[in-house]
């Protein structure tokens, strides 16, 4: 059953309209000279803190050298099954000794990823790591795939001391060898 | 028959429950029994007992007597004979079930002393799990998670040794791996008879190879691989190719002979990927050849037929299937010729009596067979089957090459053995009788017919892949390899054994059941069942040795069938490594 609301009657400052106003136009006024909280994106950006979750890349140690050695955890645990790799072995190089697997293709479909971290987190090689990275658009499904390439550029290296063959290239120099 | 002498059992307690088993089982077999696992690296059900690494270590005890009067000692706190405790710790490999033999398999010594060897077997043993193709089925994995300490007080540099030395052509040695349990020694010596591995060098330089001037080769290499406990030895056809984590796991059959060896197909994402042994006392223990590990290579095989044709034009699965079924029951093709003389029963679609030759196959299923001898039958038709014959060594290949002739002879296909010459057909050919020929997967020219003789009859071609009789086959339908499809094999002990569909066929291939149901259909002009559920009814009813057998109910070790009905037949295979041939078994009775 309906039933009416009273409403409550106006008070005169009220029906002039005139304060209400003044009181608008002073935010607005105090607003001119205050300093700006947006920004022109995407000229400008914000600084993203550390510890976001941004698109994930594959990393390369301070020497250049790839990290991943495609142990494909991170295609195991990612929840959305948006990650595949495709593993292959590797033939020694100088600057690589005693690593022997490394992947052929790496491909992350940004489609399906969720952001969540867990191929960073379950890494045991530190080689993928979700940045600030945080745009990405694409004409098309496939370019929102990054493959190994696009993931390397995106990544880039980062300063970490883990690159755990250079180790059992000390003991090999240190007389090891059996 | 003589049945098998009873076993003398004894009992033994194990953590407080007792068991019988029978005398001289060991204490991880007896504990296995009880549901127990005590951790092992160099023991293996199948080989002679090392006992070198120390993992298996329980505490052992025997009831206490007194010396002088060999009375029972009763404790006086339980009402019980009285355990004397060996003070150390003894290996559960070798030590046997004997009367009132007490064990502690997770005491708190027998806990520390595993730890201890695990945390010495990881002092040199690198962190190459991430890489390792073993990782995930790992002895040494699992029993660091049970018994390491979970970080490492070495803090001396781990030894480096060679990471991929080539033992022989399919094993990649990981020396760095190696934890010496020499398991794949001992499997070159006393099974594959081929003792061309051992240790050199002592302590940490101690290294697996191969002897001066020899080579890992022999056909069962890569059972080392299987039953390595690390990663130490890989195999070089999967080394890095997939983490097996990932690999679904599919009962399969090995058809390179007719042993039919249990095996393994892991695959993922309909693709194959390895097979690998599965055990069954009864027929390969936990073995098979190398060379059947290479058969799933035939799914992605170049000349693979991946489309029905006719007269070699590509065509759609329904075409090709009215043009086979037309020329068998008789329509159209070469029977035509002599419209007067053809009785009105032909005219109306009856097959010719003896115009159609069915060559089926011992590489066909039981199923299979079943149908086409259904069309056969309906068709009248003269049915031959292509021997294989090759060398048998004695353990896993048998001389018969085929792996389901048997099945042929059980479904009433075939009711003498096969030949490798195809000369009645042949000579029927060349009389004019046969028209048509129906090859189940059969090279025709490698049986024995000539370019000119296939020439002269419509050829239809079942089967997988291109070869000279596909090449000059009227219609040709492509079929499923063992693979891509399910059923039933009868091995060389009559054993019915089932393979399962491990990943599906190339996309527009029917499943051989379908065809030849299909085909079956046509001739007896009804429809016939093509799904293995169905289908197994159908076969209980009309073969008689099958008659209490549905697929289902095969259980996963087989079934033996009776095969007396078979006896007197001369069958090529020799001894095997679970089968007699019926001459020297009769011979050593």
């Amino acid at each position: 059953m309906p039933y009416v609301v009273e409403r409550k009657p106006l008070t005169l400052s009220e029906r002039i309209y005139l304060p209400q106003i003044l009181a608008g136009m002073r935010v607005t006024l105090r607003r001119l000279f205050a300093p700006n909280v947006t920004m022109e994106y995407p000229e400008q950006r914000p600084a993203i803190p550390t510890g976001y979750r941004g698109v994930p890349t594959l990393v390369k140690d301070p020497h250049g050298r790839e990290k991943c050695v495609s142990c494909q955890l991170c295609e195991f645990v990612c929840p959305p099954k948006a990650i595949r790799i495709t593993p292959g072995s590797v033939e020694d190089q100088p600057d690589r000794t005693h690593v022997e697997k490394g992947p052929q293709a790496f491909d992350i479909d940004m489609l399906r990823c969720i952001y969540c971290g867990l191929c960073q987190e379950v890494c045991p090689e530190e080689a993928i790591f979700l940045q600030n990275q945080y745009t990405l658009s694409g004409y098309t499904r496939a370019e929102l795939v990054n493959d190994k390439a696009k993931l390397y550029e995106l990544g880039g290296t980062l300063p970490d001391q883990h690159f755990k063959w250079d180790k059992k290239k000390a003991a090999a120099e240190h007389g090891n060898t059996h | 028959m003589i049945s098998a002498p009873k076993p003398d059992l004894v009992t033994v307690n194990i953590d407080g429950k007792d068991i019988a088993v029978p005398k001289g089982t060991n204490v991880i077999e007896a504990a296995r029994q009880l549901g127990i696992e005590i951790p092992h690296y160099c023991y293996h059900p199948k080989l002679t007992i090392a006992g070198n690494c120390r993992m298996c270590l329980i505490e052992m005890g025997m009831p206490a007597v007194d010396p002088a009067t060999k009375a029972p000692i009763m404790d006086a706190a339980t009402g019980k004979q009285k355990i004397n405790w060996i003070p150390r710790p003894q290996i559960g490999c070798a030590t046997n079930a004997s009367p009132g033999l007490h064990v502690k398999t997770s005491s708190p010594m027998a806990r520390e002393a595993r730890e201890g060897v695990t945390e010495f077997l990881l002092i040199n043993h690198p962190l190459d799990c991430p890489i390792c193709d073993q990782a995930g089925e790992c002895k040494l994995q699992e029993f660091s998670t049970a018994y390491g300490r979970g970080y490492s007080r070495f803090v001396e540099q781990k030894n480096v040794k060679p990471k991929r030395t080539e033992l022989g052509p399919r094993v990649t040695l990981d020396d760095e791996r190696c934890i010496l349990c020499s398991r794949c020694i001992r499997f070159c010596k006393e099974v594959a008879k081929d003792d061309v591995l051992g240790f050199v060098d002592r302590g940490s330089y101690s290294t697996l190879t191969c002897y001066p001037g020899k080579q890992l080769a022999n056909n069962y290499s890569l059972n080392t691989v299987d039953i390595c406990p690390v990663g130490a030895l890989t195999s070089t056809d999967f080394r890095f190719k997939m983490r097996v984590w990932f690999l679904k796991e599919t009962p399969s059959i090995d058809t390179e002979s007719s042993v039919g060896a249990n095996t393994t197909v892991s695959s993922r994402e309909g693709v194959i990927y390895r097979i690998t042994p599965r055990q069954n006392d009864a027929v390969n223990d936990t073995w098979m050849a190398d060379s059947g590990r290479l058969l799933y290579k035939q799914v992605k095989a170049d000349n693979r037929l991946l489309a029905p044709s006719i007269n070699g034009a590509a065509t759609a699965t329904e075409m090709a299937l009215k043009a086979a079924a037309d020329l068998l029951v008789g329509r159209t093709g070469p029977v035509r010729h002599d419209d007067d003389a053809t009785p009105a029963a032909h005219r109306a679609g009856a097959p010719y009596q003896g115009s159609v030759a069915i060559v089926g196959s011992g590489r066909s299923s039981v199923e299979e067979q079943f149908l086409t001898k259904k069309l056969a039958d309906a068709l009248k038709a003269s049915v031959s089957l292509v021997s294989r014959v090759g060398q048998g060594d004695k353990l896993l290949i048998s001389a018969d090459r085929n792996p389901n002739v048997r099945g042929a002879l059980v479904t009433g296909l075939i009711s003498s053995l096969p030949s490798q010459q195809l000369t009645t057909l042949a000579a029927d050919i060349d009389a004019g009788k046969v028209k048509t020929v129906l090859s189940i997967g059969e090279d025709l020219t490698a049986a024995g017919l000539t370019a000119a003789q296939l020439a002269k009859v419509a050829v239809v071609y079942l089967g997988t892949h291109q070869n000279a009789t596909s090449n000059a086959a009227k219609v040709v339908i492509p079929t499923l390899t063992v693979f891509e499809k399910s059923g039933t094999f009868v091995n060389q002990q009559f054993r019915l054994q089932k393979f399962a569909k491990a990943v599906p066929g190339p996309a527009g291939v029917a499943d051989d059941l379908v065809t030849l149901a299909s085909l079956a259909g046509a001739a007896t002009r009804s429809t016939v069942a093509s799904d293995l559920g169905t289908l197994w009814s159908a076969i209980a009813a009309e073969v008689k040795p099958l008659a209490l057998a549905t697929y289902a109910n095969v259980p996963a070790t087989g079934l033996l069938l009776d095969a007396t009905p078979w006896a007197a037949l001369p069958f090529c295979e020799g001894e095997t490594l679970h089968f007699k041939p019926a001459a020297s078994a009769a011979a050593t009775a």
